[in-house]
């Protein structure tokens, strides 16, 4: 399968600080891909380079295709527009304006707003349009975050961290939701809890000091115990059973996936690094 | 009694000239991030072309309706002003705040300095409908019609700046943008379109506060921008970023204190007292009355 999104040498460099160096990865045209690595080190960049949102005094290189259309360069309106979802780290939901007004900005001239498929997914925001979004807890800010996409049609949807400082009940439910969005949209995702990432992804990047370190399939890095931990630097994620004959991973060797199955030729492999 | 009637309705009408500047100025600022020193040249450009519509244009005159064609007049020449102020010059500088002040200020020097070459540098006697020479006495006290107007047309543009705010599509994408701006776009929305219509909405109430300022006054001076400007930043800073309320709140406070200090008090000890209030509103409260809170 094509692609939707291909990222090819992509570098990042912002005051004077080169965040991304040379990253190339491919997102599959359905289902869940998922954006790995230790704090800090460039995925929230990648995501926010992608819809170009990179600060002033960024300098953003290389080039990223969705489908036909090249991103780089364009403005982020015009990107969002053409069908590239964004959802922030921390909802950045507008604080002072009601659920309805959240949702009614991100309506557009020519285009029906999709109320009902936003409503199926969280009646909670139809209870509460009249609620300021500042007044919501930190899962409904999420909810809306993500409703306020979904409003419009959507060829890929970037989304950050969905979970981060929600409690594990709440974790479920947004997790639970984009599961079923992820039916219908690709979704590129940053997530660092790896119980949502198990349920969740079906393909990985990892990324280590602004590079690529692996790719492949996001049940097996996660399988492999050791290889999470050099990658991730975490232990075996919560409530997670090693899978048998994995533990002849070398650790420390950050390798290509053999079982990486839409990866572009050259694109996201970087042995020995 | 008396005193303090007249003091409180000309302290209003001092506010109602205050919050005409600020107002637009805390929309620019609160959207765009600007610091628009330019601003009350667009005060000086309405005051003029009101005054020079008086005089000149047809149709238009110093009572009655001719006035009202006047001030229209004006109005449309420090909207039009504000509108190419922001395409040809502060569009190429947004996100480089001291390029921005430096062509702001430079701005409104050369501006003032353009008037007082083209009328001369001293004030002119302002056509102004006879009406607003008279005053109507309110509970014993004799009000300067002329500042009535004043505190009648904030109210209006009050009204109007927050039904466009509340009802209308830009006025939710002035509003959001006035928290997150990079988040409007995020969302598909080209927000600098709604920067030019913030200078526009901010333009047209400053040539307004001229107009009717001058008319107040009695005189028209190129100078009169400039030091109307020095408290509409007091004003905008006390009320908060961004927030059109806030300043209305804000004006209100420092045309009230200017008044009473500088009766009761010694001439000028208003003006002292005002700069005290801002200290204190600044420590106590950083971001203003209604400001948006700088980390949410």
């Amino acid at each position: 399968m094509e692609p939707i999104l291909a990222v090819q040498d992509l570098s990042v460099r912002i005051a004077g600080l080169h965040i991304l160096q040379g990253v190339s990865f491919t997102v599959a045209p359905t289902g869940v891909t998922v954006l790995l690595g230790r704090n800090g080190v460039g995925k929230t960049t990648t995501l926010r380079a992608l819809v170009g949102l990179t600060p002033r005094n960024g300098e953003v290189r290389g080039t990223v295709r969705m489908q036909t259309q090249t991103l780089l360069g364009q403005p982020t309106h015009r990107l969002v527009r053409g069908g590239l979802g964004y959802v922030p780290e921390d909802r950045c939901v507008f604080a002072g304006l009601t659920v309805a007004e959240n949702l009614r900005l991100a309506e557009r001239r020519g285009s029906t707003a999709a109320y009902d498929r936003v409503f199926a997914l969280f009646p909670e925001l139809q209870r509460r349009s009249r609620q300021r979004a500042g007044s919501l807890s930190g899962g409904q800010q999420q909810m809306l975050a993500i409703g306020r996409v979904l409003i419009n049609d959507n060829r890929l949807l970037l989304v950050d961290e969905p979970t981060k400082g929600l409690a594990p009940k709440v974790v479920t439910e947004v997790a639970e939701v984009l599961a079923r969005v992820a039916e219908s949209v690709p979704v590129l995702l940053v997530e660092q809890n790896l119980a949502v990432v198990r349920r969740l992804a079906r393909d990985a990047v990892v990324l280590a000091a602004g590079q690529v370190a692996w790719t492949g399939d996001a049940q097996r890095l996660l399988a492999e115990t050791e290889l999470t931990r050099s990658l991730l630097g975490v232990g075996s994620a919560e409530g997670h059973h090693t899978a048998p004959g994995s533990s002849h991973t070398a650790p420390g060797s950050h390798h290509a996936a053999p079982g990486s199955h839409h990866a572009a030729p050259g694109s996201g492999r970087k042995d020995g690094h | 009694m008396d005193a303090v009637i007249l003091l409180t309705l000309t302290g209003l009408g001092l506010a109602a000239l205050y919050f005409l500047v600020a107002s637009g100025l805390s929309l620019v600022f609160g959207l765009a991030d600007v610091l628009n020193f330019a601003h009350g040249l667009f005060l000086g450009v309405g005051a003029y072309a009101t005054w020079w519509a008086a005089g000149n244009l047809p149709g238009a005159g110093s009572d009655g309706f001719g006035f009202v064609v006047a001030v229209a007049f004006g109005v449309a020449a420090g909207t039009l002003m504000a509108v190419l102020v922001e395409l040809v010059l502060i569009r190429p500088l947004y996100s480089r705040t001291i390029e921005q002040v430096l062509v702001t200020v430079g701005l409104s020097l050369a501006g003032v300095a353009l008037l007082q070459a083209t009328w001369g540098a001293d004030a002119r006697p302002f056509p102004r409908p006879e009406w607003t020479r008279q005053v109507t006495t309110i509970l014993g006290a004799q009000v300067p019609n002329g500042g009535l107007l004043l505190i009648v047309a904030a109210v209006l543009v009050l009204a109007a700046i927050l039904a466009f705010l509340q009802w209308t599509r830009y006025g939710l994408i002035i509003r959001a943008g006035v928290e997150n701006r990079e988040m409007v776009t995020a969302l598909g929305i080209d927000v600098r379109k709604a920067f030019t219509l913030v200078f526009a909405i901010g333009g047209a109430a400053a040539a307004l506060a001229g107009a009717l300022g001058s008319v107040y006054f009695g005189t028209v001076s190129p100078q009169q921008g400039g030091s109307l400007l020095i408290f509409a930043f007091i004003v905008v800073v006390i009320g908060g970023m961004g927030s059109v309320v806030g300043s209305a709140y804000a004006a209100v406070a420092v045309g009230l204190l200017q008044q009473f200090v500088n009766y009761y008090g010694t001439s000028g000890l208003g003006d002292i007292c005002v700069v005290a209030l801002l200290a204190v509103v600044l420590l106590l409260r950083p971001q203003g009355i209604a400001g948006k809170v700088a980390t949410a």
